[in-house]
């Protein structure tokens, strides 16, 4: 475990693993839905704007625990590089929480596309219709779309090698189950 | 207490865990975004196959690409509510804009060379739903499916002899648009269209039943029939200086009528009309009070996306407003993307 046995709160690990199912189904059903014309592009583009803006929502919930229950403290023995990936590859994977969901709706907006998301709920366009905003959302949401699934990739890469490899403690502190000073020892 | 750092031997099966696993996201990404299946029907696929011979013309619409812009509104006399609970069938004046448009992918097409003739239609109720619609002139569309749409797209680029015949026998379904398409009943006026909705969609009313649904709106200017010749004669142009000029001298309508079908009309398929005498409502009236030059009009910007519907209205089992939605999309990221090309200005001049 990390020093002291502290993981991260029940809380937020549920927000962690809901969240991390949710953006990953994100990248699929945005990937697919751009490349099909048969009936499930409808659906698909409805439940796209629906789970993102409920990212957005849940992203803004997990930064209030974040800032209330902290998070446990690296291992003392991890090499400073390490440690300053793992912090900027945080801040790089919440600002995406962020900033993904805000560029999609923004960049209907820009579209004068009215945001409609399941059951019925319209959101109010956020920026003027404008063809060059409109471009450069849809670019800026295009790119950083697979900028985050490369950073959540490494992320995931990075849990595994703490887990499997380093077996420091790290993943347990975010494992969704297992016990307190639990562990792979627990196993 | 954690375990003891792992051996070599395990921290090079852990890598190779590691690295399939992102090799394995990386490629199920790739599938489901059809790198892997060149045969998938994309929606770029199919607004390329639109393009002319010459190339897409950048900055506009990648079909129905030579239009005008409209302002009016839809007044409802209330009749609609009694099939579907959208805002905008109760009786009242509903905000609308829209464009008269030509089915060419050339916004330089002259009037003459295109028989299919459009609007595009975008309502607005109190409560702030909006209703968007692309309409035709034509009685039926040419095929039953995208994937046969996508296939009369490309006959022209065939090098197989005879390729119309044989997408024509292949696709028997086409010959009643073909026989609209040569029927020499031409107006001057894009005031004297019709424009159907072609495909059905699904009307929800206040108690929750639902109907599928097709509509048309009807011209109140009777159509005033022309040779193909003697239209020609009025110049290469002349459809948007009429409309600008009718519309001047007074606002044009057109009645909204919703037709229900009887169960067992093709609801998935446009190339079929349905039977007559079906159940109808008149619904309101379109009016359209002023027209501006696209390049600098309302409607430039817009996709009128026949899925973007207000609650009320939905998409049926008709395959095409999907494959539509999902093509007039791509189309509207690539003009936006190309607007340094088609600049705005005051004048129709430049075209
Ligand atoms: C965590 C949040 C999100 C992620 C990870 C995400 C990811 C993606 C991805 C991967 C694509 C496909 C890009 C391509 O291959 O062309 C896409 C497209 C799209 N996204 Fe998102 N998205 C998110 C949130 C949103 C939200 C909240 C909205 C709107 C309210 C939205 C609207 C769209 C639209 C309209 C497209 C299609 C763009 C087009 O090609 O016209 N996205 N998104
Ligand atoms: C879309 C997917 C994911 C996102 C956006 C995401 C995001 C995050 C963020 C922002 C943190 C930092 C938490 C904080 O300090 O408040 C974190 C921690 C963590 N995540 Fe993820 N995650 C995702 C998927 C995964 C997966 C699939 C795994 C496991 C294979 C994982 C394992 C971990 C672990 C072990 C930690 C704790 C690191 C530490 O203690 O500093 N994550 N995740
Ligand atoms: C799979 C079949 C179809 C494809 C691929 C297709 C493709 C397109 C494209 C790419 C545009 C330009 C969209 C934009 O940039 O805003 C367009 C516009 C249009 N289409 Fe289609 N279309 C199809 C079927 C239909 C049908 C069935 C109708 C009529 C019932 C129709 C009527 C129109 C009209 C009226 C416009 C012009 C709308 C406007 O003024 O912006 N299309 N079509």
């Amino acid at each position: 475990m990390t020093p002291g046995g502290k993981r991260f709160t029940g809380g937020q690990r549920l927000l962690h693993w809901s969240m991390a199912a949710c953006i990953i189904a994100m990248f699929f059903i945005g990937v697919g839905m751009v490349s099909t014309v048969m009936p499930t592009y409808v659906p698909l583009l409805a439940t796209h704007k629906t789970l993102g803006v409920a990212i957005f929502v849940l992203a803004l919930v997990r930064l209030g625990v974040r800032a209330r229950s902290g998070a446990p403290p690296l291992p003392a023995d991890l090499p400073a590089p390490m440690r300053l990936a793992a912090h900027l590859s945080h801040y790089g994977l919440y600002g995406l929480m962020f900033a993904l969901p805000l560029l999609g709706w923004a960049m209907l907006s820009a579209g004068a596309y009215p945001v409609v998301l399941y059951g019925g709920l319209r959101l109010p366009a956020i920026l003027p219709q404008n063809p060059a905003l409109h471009t450069l959302l849809w670019n800026a949401h295009y790119y950083l779309a697979f900028a985050f699934f490369a950073l959540v990739l490494a992320h995931v890469a990075a849990a595994l090698f703490h887990a499997l490899i380093r077996r420091d403690g790290v993943f347990e502190a975010m494992a969704p189950l297992g016990s307190r000073t639990g562990g792979p020892s627990s196993r | 207490m954690p375990l003891p750092p792992s051996g070599p031997r395990s921290t090079l099966a852990s890598l190779a865990v590691i690295a399939a696993i992102c090799i394995g996201a990386t490629g199920a990404l790739a599938y489901t975004a059809g790198w892997l299946s060149p045969d998938r029907l994309t929606p770029t696929k199919l607004v390329d196959a639109l393009a002319p011979p010459t190339g897409p013309v950048p900055g506009y619409r990648r079909n129905h690409a030579k239009g005008i812009c409209f302002t009016g509104s839809f007044a409802a006399n209330g009749n609609g509510t009694a099939l579907s609970r959208a805002r905008v069938f109760e009786t009242g004046a509903h905000p609308a804009l829209g464009r008269f448009n030509l089915g060419t992918p050339d916004p330089g097409a002259p009037d003459t060379t295109v028989r299919v003739r459009g609007l595009g239609l975008q309502i607005t109720a109190d409560d702030g739903a909006v209703w968007r619609a692309a309409m035709i002139n034509a009685p039926v569309f040419p095929v039953s499916t995208p994937e046969a749409f996508y296939e009369l797209l490309r006959v022209p680029a065939s090098k197989a002899p005879n390729a119309m015949a044989a997408f024509v026998a292949a696709h028997p379904e086409f010959s009643a648009f073909g026989a609209w398409a040569k029927s020499p009943d031409w107006t001057a006026s894009y005031a004297q269209e019709p424009y159907n909705s072609l495909d059905a969609f699904l009307f929800t009313d206040a108690a929750g039943a639902e109907q599928a649904v097709r509509w048309s709106f009807r011209p109140e200017a009777p159509p005033e029939r022309i040779t193909p010749e003697a239209f020609g004669k009025r110049g290469p142009a002349s459809l948007e200086q009429e409309i600008t000029d009718r519309v001047a001298a007074a606002p044009q309508r057109w009645t909204l009528v919703l037709t229900v079908a009887d169960p067992g009309d093709p609801t998935a398929d446009p190339s079929r009309a349905w039977p007559e005498g079906r159940r109808s409502v008149e619904a309101g009236t379109l009016v359209v009070q002023r027209i501006e030059p696209e390049a600098d009009g309302p409607c430039r910007d817009i996709n009128f996306d026949p899925t973007i519907l207000p609650d009320g209205i939905r998409v049926s089992d008709d395959p095409f407003p999907a494959a539509r939605s999902a093509a007039y999309a791509r189309s509207y990221d690539l003009r936006t993307a190309e607007a340094k090309d088609y600049p705005k200005r005051t004048s129709e001049a430049a075209r």
